[in-house]
């Protein structure tokens, strides 16, 4: 078998178990539906006021709910020692973290489809710029988000206060990448940034996902077989 | 252990030499270099600032060498990668301390000549992003247990490396959106001011170096002393009558 059969082979088991059980993404939305909630009741803004800070308050609620999940995605490879059997087994382990990574991108992927009118109506959001470039951010951004979420949860799996260490790790390797999304996504609601700006700001997000992918499957070996 | 003896012929005439030049550094930062001319006496605070703030972006650099180092011989040489991981680890240590002095005598003076404890300028805000990044290195090494932490902080040092230029560009891009005062030490520094500065900078190169040299020395130990304590746990078990 070759490596994207490998690959689309452990997507293929992600995404059964999480149709079995749909734990990670009722858990993300739920989650991050209630901090929009707890955001708007904090700040009850105004719609130029939301226009302005929206962007920020979705990226924010995405990351924390996004963290929730990531905890979880290798918990489950950990019961009955799956994750053993992983490591024993012929087929390369970025494999293995390159499936993961894509199955979370996906179930984020969904919570943010379900999100958006809710964040649409809570804010009374009108978007001012092109918002198909909305469907070109959003991803670029989740995937910047779960690929190092991905590869920290599975660093800090066998480390003692797991939960509490993933987004103490995660969040300073990711503020880049939070700064740039937030920017774009601030940029196309108010149309207030120049369009080459928005280009600017996508393509660094662009150069972040693309290398932190490539550090990320390069360690993620030392990682699986750090004793 | 012929090493650590080596260390310690050396330490004591080091640690004596650093303390005579951080004493003339002193003596020219606070008695010989001129006043500037808008600031005053406050500028003094930048014979100390800017060298902390030097070796805050020089010693990254050794942390993510031996966290190289220590991932190269994981496998093929376990002694070098642990004193490899030592390294790091004093690297790590000396690191947050000097971008901690950096970032604590920054504030002062931007006190004193803004009138700001604090702005999101690209230079204050990347360097507060490589002082959380170390700190969360040495967060991971206290959560993970000792058999894995030397690989698991190897693996973030080299995420942290690739994270500082990448931080810099974006912020340096968001800063220039929107135009904000030019601070830092723009310009080119007096003549007369050169002294001070390159005195207080070797000297506080030369400590960096001790406290670096120190706490390898003092890691090593822990580490050979955890070695000894494994054999000998081994040894027991092997004595046991059958």
């Amino acid at each position: 078998m070759n490596y994207f059969g490998h690959v689309l082979n452990h997507l293929r088991k992600d995404l059964r178990l999480e149709w079995r059980s749909r734990d990670a993404i009722n858990g993300m939305l739920f989650f991050a539906l209630l901090v929009v909630v707890v955001f708007s009741l904090a700040f009850d803004p105004t719609a130029a006021v939301s226009r302005q800070i929206s962007g920020g308050i979705l990226w924010v609620a995405l990351l924390f709910a996004a963290v929730t999940a990531l905890n979880q995605s290798w918990t489950r490879e950990q019961s009955n020692q799956v994750l053993e059997a992983q490591r024993m087994s012929p087929a390369p382990a970025s494999a293995l973290f390159l499936a993961k990574a894509l199955a979370n991108l996906i179930f984020v992927l969904i919570v943010e489809v379900v999100l958006a009118p809710v964040f649409v109506i809570f804010y009374n959001l009108h978007v001012l710029g092109n918002a198909w470039l909305l469907a070109l951010i959003l991803p670029l951004g989740t995937w910047a988000l779960v690929v190092n979420g991905t590869f920290f949860a599975a660093l800090g799996l066998r480390t003692r206060n797991r939960e509490l260490l993933l987004p103490l790790v995660l969040l300073p390797v990711s503020l880049p990448a939070l700064l740039e999304m937030v920017q774009a996504t601030t940029g196309v609601l108010t149309a207030e940034l120049d369009p080459l700006q928005i280009n600017t700001w996508i393509t660094q997000l662009a150069g972040y996902d693309i290398i932190f992918t490539i550090v990320c499957l390069l360690l993620f070996d030392t990682v699986l077989n750090a004793e | 252990m012929s090493r650590p003896s080596i260390f310690r012929i050396a330490a004591w005439p080091w640690l004596l030499g650093t303390l005579a030049v951080l004493a003339v550094g002193f003596h020219k930062a606070i008695f010989v270099a001129p006043t500037e001319a808008t600031m005053g006496d406050v500028q003094r605070i930048f014979y100390y600032h800017v060298p902390s703030a030097v070796m805050g972006l020089l010693f990254p650099y050794v942390n993510f060498i031996a966290a190289l180092a220590y991932l190269f011989w994981r496998r093929r040489d376990p002694l070098k990668a642990l004193a490899a991981d030592a390294l790091a680890l004093a690297a790590a240590e000396v690191t947050v301390v000097f971008v901690s002095i950096g970032l604590l005598t920054g504030m002062l003076w931007g006190r004193a000549a803004w009138g700001i404890w604090w702005t999101w300028d690209a230079r204050l805000s990347t360097y507060l992003l490589l002082w959380l990044l170390y700190v969360s290195y040495l967060l991971l090494r206290r959560f993970s247990s000792t058999g894995e932490s030397h690989t698991l902080s190897a693996v973030l040092s080299v995420f942290a490396a690739v994270d500082v230029p990448i931080v810099y560009m974006s912020i340096r891009w968001w800063r220039t959106q929107h135009p904000s005062p030019v601070f830092g030490d723009g310009g080119s520094l007096d003549p007369s001011m050169w002294p001070a500065f390159l005195w207080n900078l070797g000297g506080w190169f030369l400590w960096g170096v001790f406290i670096l040299a120190f706490r390898y020395a003092l890691e090593r130990r822990r580490q050979i002393a955890d070695q000894e304590n494994a054999l000998r746990a081994i040894e027991a078990s092997l004595e046991i009558p059958q």
